[in-house]
């Protein structure tokens, strides 16, 4: 067990310390964010008023369009010079490997959602500072969810020749549950939680995490087989 | 030497091809005679109560259809058999075809009644999720060349999008009563003297859904006979130029 988890950990530091040596993706991500959030500025503005009811839609949006750019990349810097093959004959569970894939594109997105949220609070008034307990759960278990389905269907639309309208294809399907949980847990702690259904809604965001997280875990095997 | 001599034996069509093709022909125009002819009309909608009679056998016959792609993907990775996985590929394109089917029947009962041609009630809408999740998964299949790894890359996809049904279900349900908003329910409006019709109807669509079904997974596996075959001659050519 204690193996796996070094591996796990060895994959994590590797990818982050790649990206942290570059942080060319980092910043695009992060700039291309700011920028679909002042573009639903100028879609549903001026009116203050609308733009706070549908803040939590805008902030969800946004992460799963800015995310989900930076999971093909995370395998595709393996597909230079063979490397996913050296890392395939490393000995030991290749379960590790989309764990620490999981977790270094987990740790990435919510890094890109410290710039992202604040900036939204500001853009669209929201009371981000009351609700930072709640939210910050809320903003966890959506991206959990979201970068759990993201890494392991980035496996294979990363290896094919129409990557970039692969994944999306593949994965937006699959995140509208979490779509629909994720953007009314946000609203019901901004806005007031008129129905109490907040908790609900973080009920069905645990229950699709730890369901695609096993489902993936043991899928990812078959996919990564080659 | 002539190509046909040398093309090897097609295997044929499965035995119970030909029949279940003429008895879903058969079932298919006796349950429209019953729908058209000797259902009577609803006494609130009319004859546009009818369309229920293809509507609803066509969800349900595509629904039936994401749960044989579901059990064959784990088959295909369980005993890594092509044919399991050349029947999950064929189901999933007929049941792709009845998704949509099912919802144009919907979209086209909606509007005289509702008014609107679509609305956000959570059958509706996790029905074209499936079909958005499943156009995904023959879009997968389309783009992996390599036979191998197209059946165990969309045998995951497949387990997966099935296990998402119910989640993207309840999740819309429970959305929707958070707004407060009235739902039809279509299928109690229907009386036992229209099940009859209803039930001939769900027959006819099983032995068609079946009938084509069977019908894609012998192409495929002809196709694939085919491939190999050219394979074999192009391989021979390049030894005869040796």
């Amino acid at each position: 067990m204690s193996a796996e988890l070094r591996r796990v950990g060895a994959i994590v530091w590797k990818d982050l310390t790649a990206e942290r040596r570059t942080k060319a993706n980092f910043n695009a991500v992060v700039f291309l964010a700011g920028l679909i959030l002042l573009l639903f500025g100028f879609a549903i503005g001026p009116d203050g008023q609308t733009m706070e009811l549908i803040a939590g839609g805008v902030l969800w949006l946004t992460v799963l369009f800015s995310g989900v750019l930076s999971f093909n990349r995370s395998y595709e810097q393996e597909l230079e010079n063979g490397a996913l093959e050296m890392l395939l004959l490393y000995p030991g569970d290749r379960r590790s490997i989309f764990v620490g894939k999981l977790l270094a594109n987990l740790l990435f997105v919510l890094l890109v959602e410290v710039v992202m949220v604040p900036l939204a609070a500001v853009l669209y008034d929201l009371p981000l500072w009351q609700h930072i307990g709640p939210l910050s759960l809320v903003l966890f278990l959506g991206t959990t969810g979201f970068v759990t389905l993201g890494t392991f269907y980035a496996a294979m639309a990363s290896r094919l020749r129409a990557r970039e309208v692969m994944l999306p294809l593949l994965l937006f399907p699959m995140l509208v549950p979490l779509l629909v949980g994720a953007v009314q847990a946000t609203g019901g702690i901004l806005n007031g939680d008129l129905m109490g259904s907040t908790a609900s809604w973080l009920r069905l965001l645990v229950v699709f995490d730890v369901i695609f997280f096993v489902a993936a875990l043991f899928a990812f095997e078959h996919v990564i087989e080659d | 030497m002539s190509k046909a001599s040398n093309m090897p034996e097609m295997p044929g069509p499965p035995r119970w091809l030909a029949p279940a093709g003429w008895a879903g022909l058969v079932a298919f125009i006796a349950a429209q005679v019953t729908g058209f002819l000797i259902s009577p009309p609803d006494r609130a909608m009319g004859n546009l109560q009818k369309i229920m009679y293809v509507h609803v056998p066509s969800a349900w016959v595509a629904m039936l259809g994401f749960f044989i792609v579901f059990v064959a993907s784990l088959l295909y990775l369980w005993r890594r058999d092509l044919k399991h996985d050349r029947l999950a590929a064929a189901t999933a394109e007929v049941s792709v075809l009845f998704t949509g089917l099912t919802l144009a029947l919907g979209s086209i009962w909606g509007r005289p009644t509702w008014g609107i041609w679509w609305t956000w009630d959570p059958r509706l809408t996790s029905t074209a999720i499936m079909l958005l999740i499943y156009v995904g998964y023959l879009a997968l299949r389309s783009f992996t060349e390599e036979e191998e790894r197209r059946a165990r890359w969309s045998a995951t996809v497949g387990i997966l999008g099935f296990l998402n049904v119910p989640i993207v279900y309840f999740s819309v349900k429970w959305w929707r009563t958070l707004h407060q908003v009235q739902t039809v329910d279509v299928t109690g409006a229907i009386g036992s003297s229209y099940a009859i019709s209803l039930l001939i109807n769900s027959v006819a669509f099983m032995i068609v859904f079946a009938w084509l079904v069977g019908m894609r997974t012998h192409v495929a596996g002809l196709e694939r006979h085919r491939e190999a075959w050219l394979e074999e001659q192009a391989l021979t050519r390049s030894e005869a130029h040796v």
